[in-house]
């Protein structure tokens, strides 16, 4: 037998070790182990803000870690930094590339990035007395789908080319290249205490990944279509994706394995955002129907929904202090509510 | 609109490609997983205990939230 026709019989029984391994441990699911616990309350939230600026569609938000700012990225070709408690544009950042299809803002608040079909990510700092492209992040061979910073210094992007990559904004370079997704990714997160990170792709698989040693450590099965968006619970042992298959899941990373699936079976729109309240409770999904629904992460249930978008709602995010869930949308405004 | 071009899929008739999903999968089959009973009882007990900090889930007093009041959006 040649050596590929080992390999391959090799992986295919791996396969079915991790299978008969995960099924060894399945001895219920979340929404069962969860009966027992009092329903979440009926969530009616109220939009508090429209953000009107933005003359495109929306693809990207995201919050400072001061609860008060945030950044929003359209193809209109703009970055715009919002004081979201008065409502006000405190800054607005011209891109070089209008297709942009993510932004971060740095820990710090000294930063922001964004990136999309020019396939780099680019670094700007807000603090400059006029606001500075600091860095290109330029190696992809694919469009930037995501992009987060782990401090001023250093930068986890996403791509079209199946890769990941984290980056040190000193040199511009590659410091770490992810490789093992065989579709297009398309979101990530960081775990809280920033040693991990997941990531969605087109390949319809989650993998979780040490920073440090660019290690993919687990793949996470389930999905049958493009995972879109992807959170860590608060806590760390467990993921949530939101996939193009309609539904949201749940992946406890300790036991290796899908928990819980979210879905309806009224809902046939792709899943294109994600956001957890601070408890991990509430879990605010975005839908290409204009919605944003609200699911109690331990039963399975719909507990609310958000309407008010006249579009695809293309973005969500809760700040650090959970005090309220942004949506962003296809129609060029943002909402906050509470 | 945003087209997602799927890149190439990686070949799975190269020697390397083979050897590396092989090394991949020994990598995810060899770790320990727990019982998805402990999984659940421990996010359960997670969101148990910081319930009472989730604004979202427990309501926000007018009083104390700094978005309650509905005000024109100003442009700079």
């Amino acid at each position: 037998m040649g050596e590929i026709e080992q390999m391959k019989k090799e992986a295919e029984a791996l396969k079915t070790q991790i299978e008969a391994a995960r099924k060894a441990v399945h001895d219920t699911d979340m929404a069962s182990a969860a009966s027992g616990v009092a329903p979440a309350p009926r969530v009616q939230l109220k939009t508090r803000r429209t953000l009107k600026g933005h003359l495109a569609k929306i693809y990207a938000m995201h919050w400072s870690t001061d609860n008060r700012l945030m950044v929003s990225a359209s193809q209109d070709g703009k970055l715009l930094i919002w004081d979201s408690h008065s409502g006000n544009k405190v800054n607005a950042v011209p891109l070089k590339s209008s297709w942009v299809m993510t932004c971060a803002y740095a820990p710090s608040g000294n930063l922001v990035a964004s990136g999309g079909l020019d396939n780099m990510c680019t670094v700007y700092n807000l603090k400059t007395p006029v606001i500075k492209t600091v860095k290109e992040l330029d190696a992809h061979t694919g469009y930037l789908s995501c992009a987060r910073f782990l401090s001023d210094t250093e930068v986890l992007t996403a791509s079209g080319d199946t890769t990941c990559a984290l980056w040190d904004l000193e040199t511009g370079k590659q410091k770490t290249v992810f490789l093992n997704h065989v579709g297009d990714c398309m979101c990530l997160s960081l775990s809280p205490d920033m040693n991990s990170f997941v990531s969605g792709a087109c390949d319809s698989l989650a993998k979780l990944w040490d920073i440090r040693d660019g290690q993919c450590k687990q793949t996470f099965l389930g999905h049958t279509s493009d995972i879109n968006a992807i959170s860590f619970y608060p806590g760390g042992n467990a993921i949530i994706t939101g996939s193009d298959d309609c539904t949201c899941k749940m992946y406890d990373l300790r036991a290796d394995q899908e928990v819980i699936s979210y879905q309806d079976a009224a809902l046939n729109s792709g899943v294109t955002s994600l956001a957890l309240s601070m408890s991990g409770r509430l879990i605010f999904a975005g839908y290409d129907d204009f919605n944003c629904n609200i699911w109690d992460s331990l039963k399975g249930e719909k507990v609310g929904v958000l309407s008010g978008h006249d579009n695809r709602v293309s973005c969500t995010g809760v700040p650090p202090d959970g005090m309220c869930v942004c949506t962003g949308s296809w129609d060029s405004f943002l909402k906050i509510w509470n | 609109m945003v087209s997602k071009m799927s890149s190439k899929m990686v070949g799975s008739n190269n020697l390397a490609n083979a050897r590396r999903m092989v090394q991949q999968l020994r990598v995810e089959a060899s770790i320990e997983r727990i019982k998805v009973s402990k999984a659940s009882a421990d996010l359960m007990r997670y969101c148990g205990e910081n319930a009472k900090y989730d604004p979202l889930l427990m309501g926000i007093p007018a009083s104390e939230n700094p978005f309650k009041d509905k005000k024109p959006c100003t442009i700079l």
